[in-house]
């Protein structure tokens, strides 16, 4: 099974647009001085956001398999800087079981750091 | 201020019917950098549910959104959500810790459709960062 690596590039637009089409206007995810007055190194992106990132990934390798579940921890934070983006890179490994289900194990990273932990999917098919 | 225990097994009010429509699931899609082309919605789209739901347990219990960050998800998909669907998230509260100022709250929502069928389960831990974190 080949899961080539898929880099996607976020930035603070891409954010607002997230915040907007998912619900999520929390404003740690769009105004450095919220996200800097509860600790965080500044904007982040939404770890839902990054997730789907990872579902993109999936959908790439597998198109039109259903899947059947997906999670993860949000380990470390993606930052977003005010200008340009920052890089998440995904990559998989696909495992078929017996079941006709397939598990794909991710490894989603971010500047070097895996910001997912154990991200993990399965699909049917 | 630290969440009230008591909340743990408590099951909020379902949230007001939301119907999926092509357009907001290529909104969603379109957020992440991908094209729609019809079919079903992406796996995360669940959390549009999730979140209402969410949002309304920490407007109900007075709880910041700005202090909260997403520690994990989970996503158990009975089938694919389609264009059409109405959905409507149901919000438990399944575990409360508190860690070094930090409530950790477990929650679970399900999601169902008209006919009151499971769609999707789904489960978030919320970090909720105290004052002193």
């Amino acid at each position: 099974m080949n899961t080539p690596t898929q880099v996607f590039t976020v930035t603070r637009a891409d954010l607002v647009k997230y915040a907007g089409a998912s619900g999520d206007q929390n404003p740690i995810h769009q105004d450095e001085g919220v996200a800097t007055s509860v600790g965080l190194p500044g904007v982040i992106a939404h770890g839902m956001y990054t997730m789907a990132l990872a579902a993109r990934a999936v959908s790439t390798w597998f198109p039109g398999a259903e899947v059947v579940s997906f999670g993860c921890k949000f380990t470390n934070p993606v930052v977003v800087p005010a200008e340009g983006g920052v890089d998440v890179e995904v990559a998989g490994e696909a495992k078929e079981g017996d079941d006709g289900l397939t598990t794909v194990s991710l490894t989603v990273t971010c500047a070097g750091q895996k910001v997912l932990g154990m991200p993990k999917a399965v699909v049917r098919g | 201020m630290p969440v009230d225990q008591s909340l743990v097994g408590r099951v909020f009010p379902p949230t007001a019917p939301y119907e999926v429509t092509e357009d907001h699931v290529r909104e969603f899609v379109a957020a992440t950098g991908g094209d729609y082309d019809g079919g079903p919605a992406p796996a995360t789209y669940p959390i549009v549910l999730a979140f209402d739901a969410m949002n309304a347990f920490l407007e109900a219990e007075a709880i910041d959104l700005f202090r909260i960050v997403h520690g994990d998800q989970k996503f158990a998909y009975e089938r694919p959500i389609v264009p059409g669907d109405v959905l409507t998230a149901t919000l438990t509260v399944s575990s409360l810790r508190q860690i070094a100022g930090n409530d950790i709250i477990g929650t679970t929502s399900k999601v169902t459709d008209a006919d009151g069928v499971l769609v999707c389960s789904t489960s978030a831990t919320l970090v909720h960062r105290g004052p002193e974190a």
